[in-house]
C-alpha cells in the first residue's frame, strides 16, 4: 500500500510517502506557519516524483486531523480530502496528538503520555495516552482544557511524560502542582513526523471523504455566544446548496 | 469528447461565504454552477464572521465539486484547466478553494489560472452577451465599489473607487439600523420601492472630479436621523427611510458612472456586483445611459450571477487563459489583492 502522509497541523509542516510500513520519502520544515499554503503542494509533487510515483499510484491518504491551529488544518484538510475525492483514493484522519505520543515507548508500561499544544489563555489541546503491548492507547480524548483541568486530570497516574514544542513552556507549572510525576520529552520527539503519522493510518478504518473535517475541538467563539443566547433551534439548515 | 471542440474550465470560488464550483464550456456557456450558500448560518452573527466561513467551505468543496462534475456531465480528462479565486476575500475562506483547485490541478495535471474576484463578478456580464472593447464597469458589492476601464480582454485598471464604505456594507449597516436581517440590500430595494426620498440624505463627493466614492457620510447620517427620532420618540416611516438612503446611494453610482463615461469614451458600461441584483440601481443606471450615453451598450450582470458564484471566475479565467495565465502550485490567497490603477 502506498500512503501519503500529511501534517500541517501546526507550525511544523510534514510530509512523508510510505510504502507499506516502509518509509520512502519524508520532508519536515518547522519554519513559517504562513508558508503551509505555499509549500504543502510543491512538497508533495516534488516528493512523489523523487521517488518515481505518479499521484494516481497513491493508495491512501493520511491527514493530521486535528486539534491544531485552525488555518493550519484546513490546508492539510483540504488537500487531503480532495486529494483523496478526485482520485478516488482511501482518506484517514489521525489526532495531530496521537503522532506526537506514538514514537514515546516508557519503560513501564503504566506510565502516561501527554502530548499537548498551546490553546493560549492558560488552555491547551491535550489528550492522555498509553502504550499497552506495542499498541497506543487512548485514555483521555483529545480536548481543549485549561491546565488546572489537565493537572486535575493527571493526579491518579504515577508517571507522566510531556511531549510536544509547546509542552516545555507549561513544564514548570506542571512539576509544580504534580512533583515527582512529570517527565519532558524534548528534542526528537517535538516535532510530528509524518512518517509516524502514516504508521497509524496505515491500520486505521477509512473514512467517508465528503464530511471529512477538521477536528477543532472548539467552536467558534461568535457560535459559542450565539448558542449560549439561543435556545430555540434553527429551522433551516445552515448551508443551503442550489 | 473532443478538447479542440470546446474548453472546459473547472472554476472554484469561496473568498466569502459561498463556496462554490462551476464547469464553464468556451468562456461562456454554464455546464454546473453549484453554490452552497452560508445565508442561514451567518446570519445568526448580523454579518460573515470569518472564522465559521472557512469551517462551513472545508464541509462543502468537495460536494460541490462532486456535483458541479455531476449535472455538466464531464470528467476530469475533459477538463482543459482549472482557476479558482485568489483574491482579494477572506483569507481563510480564499485558502478552502485555493488548495482544493491547487489539489484538482496537481491530480490530473491540469494548468492552472488564478482568478481576481472583482474580474469574476465583471465576467457574470458575459452570461448576459458579449463584452465589447474597450469597456468600463461599475462593481457594486459588500466589499468593493469601484469602476474599472477594460481596455481589452485581461486587462483592468481602477479608475476610482470607495474611500470608506462599500456601497453593500452600508446597505447591511442601515440594514442593521431598521431592524433587517443580513443581508440587507434586497430587503431594503423592495421598501424603497414603497416610499419616496423625503428625507434628502447627503450625496458624498458628487462635485469632487475624480471617480472616488464614500458611503460612511450617508450611513453615518441615516443612523444620527434615526437616533434622534427614537430620542424625540418620534415614529419615521420605514419605507421614507429605505427610499431616502437608497436615492442617495444610487444618485452617486449613476453621477460617477456618468463622469467617468465623459472621460472614458468607451463601447460599453458593464454593471456588475452583488449590489448589481439592486432593482432601482439597474433601473435608474438604464435611464441615465439612454439619456447621457446613448451610443453606449449597457450591460447588465444577469440577477442569478450578481451574487458570489464560480461560473463568474470561469468566464473570467477563459480570458486569462487565452491570454496565457498560469499559476504554479505555490499559488497563496491574497485577501488585499486588487487591480491596477489606471496611469
Amino acid at each position: 500500500m502506498i500512503i501519503l502522509a500529511i501534517d500541517t497541523s501546526n507550525q511544523p509542516l510534514s510530509v512523508a510517502v510510505l510504502q507499506d510500513n516502509q518509509l520512502l520519502a519524508t520532508t519536515t520544515f518547522n519554519y513559517h506557519q504562513k508558508d503551509h499554503s505555499t509549500m504543502l503542494l510543491p512538497l508533495i509533487a516534488d516528493l512523489l516524483q523523487r521517488v518515481d510515483l505518479q499521484p494516481d499510484q497513491l493508495d491512501r491518504i493520511v491527514v493530521a486531523q486535528g486539534p491544531g491551529s485552525y488555518t493550519g488544518l484546513r490546508i492539510g484538510v483540504t488537500a487531503a480530502k480532495t486529494l483523496a475525492f478526485v482520485l478516488k483514493k482511501e482518506l484517514v484522519g489521525i489526532s495531530s496528538l496521537a503522532v506526537l505520543a506514538a514514537p514515546l515507548q516508557p519503560e513501564n508500561q503504566n506510565t502516561v503520555i501527554v502530548p499537548l499544544f498551546d490553546a493560549r489563555r492558560q488552555c491547551v489541546f491535550a489528550g492522555i495516552y498509553q502504550q499497552k503491548k506495542q499498541q497506543l492507547i487512548n485514555l483521555l480524548p483529545d480536548q481543549h482544557l485549561t491546565l488546572a483541568e489537565l493537572t486535575a486530570k493527571l493526579q491518579k497516574f504515577p508517571k507522566v511524560i510531556l511531549v510536544g514544542h509547546d509542552a516545555q513552556q507549561f513544564n514548570q507549572q506542571l512539576q509544580a502542582e504534580l512533583t515527582n510525576k512529570i517527565t519532558l520529552a524534548t528534542g526528537v520527539f517535538d516535532y510530528p513526523q509524518a512518517y509516524q503519522l502514516g504508521l497509524l493510518g496505515r491500520t486505521a478504518a477509512p473514512v467517508e471523504i465528503h464530511s471529512f473535517v477538521p477536528r477543532y475541538l472548539r467552536v467558534t467563539q461568535a457560535e459559542k455566544y450565539w448558542l449560549a443566547h439561543h435556545q430555540e433551534k434553527l429551522n433551516e439548515p445552515l448551508v443551503e446548496k442550489f | 469528447m473532443n478538447k479542440t471542440n470546446r474548453e472546459l474550465i473547472l472554476a472554484f470560488e469561496s473568498s466569502c461565504d459561498e463556496t462554490s464550483v462551476a464547469v464553464i464550456e468556451n468562456g461562456n456557456k454554464i455546464l454546473s454552477n453549484v453554490i452552497a450558500t452560508q445565508i442561514n448560518s451567518q446570519r445568526r452573527f448580523g454579518g460573515v464572521v470569518p472564522e465559521v466561513a472557512s469551517r462551513h467551505h472545508i464541509e462543502q468543496v468537495t460536494i460541490c465539486l462532486a456535483d458541479a462534475l455531476e449535472r455538466a456531465k464531464v470528467d476530469y480528462q475533459d477538463l482543459n484547466a482549472v482557476a479558482v479565486t485568489y483574491g482579494p476575500g477572506l483569507v481563510g475562506a480564499l485558502l478552502v478553494g485555493v488548495t482544493a483547485a491547487k489539489t484538482v490541478a496537481f491530480a490530473h495535471d491540469l494548468p492552472l489560472v488564478p482568478v481576481n474576484h472583482m474580474a469574476g463578478h465583471i465576467y457574470a456580464a458575459r452570461f448576459a452577451g458579449e463584452i465589447k472593447f474597450p469597456a468600463l464597469a461599475l462593481l457594486v458589492s459588500g466589499g468593493h465599489t469601484e469602476l474599472v476601464y477594460l481596455k481589452e480582454p485581461n486587462s483592468y485598471q481602477i479608475i476610482g473607487e470607495t474611500r470608506d464604505d462599500a456601497a453593500g456594507e452600508a446597505y447591511d449597516k442601515v440594514g442593521r439600523v431598521l431592524g433587517i436581517d443580513y443581508p440587507a440590500g434586497r430587503k431594503i430595494d423592495e421598501l424603497a420601492h414603497q416610499g419616496h426620498d423625503t428625507f434628502k440624505f447627503p450625496r458624498a463627493m458628487l462635485k469632487d472630479d475624480n471617480f472616488d466614492f464614500s458611503f460612511s457620510g450617508l450611513k453615518s447620517a441615516f443612523i444620527n436621523t434615526m437616533h434622534h427620532a427614537d430620542q424625540v420618540q418620534q415614529q419615521l416611516n420605514q419605507a421614507d427611510l429605505a427610499a431616502s438612503f437608497q436615492q442617495s446611494v444610487i444618485d452617486v453610482l449613476v453621477a460617477k458612472t456618468m463622469h467617468a463615461l465623459r472621460q472614458y469614451p468607451v463601447k460599453q458600461l458593464i454593471l456588475a456586483g452583488g449590489v448589481a441584483a439592486n432593482t432601482g440601481l439597474r433601473t435608474a443606471l438604464g435611464d441615465a445611459m439612454e439619456k447621457y450615453h446613448p451610443t453606449v451598450t449597457l450591460l447588465k450582470a444577469p440577477l442569478s450571477l450578481c451574487g458570489d458564484n464560480a461560473a463568474m471566475i470561469g468566464a473570467a479565467a477563459h480570458v486569462a487563459f487565452q491570454a496565457g495565465e498560469r499559476a504554479d502550485l505555490t499559488l497563496n490567497a491574497d485577501p488585499s489583492l486588487e487591480f491596477d490603477w489606471i496611469k
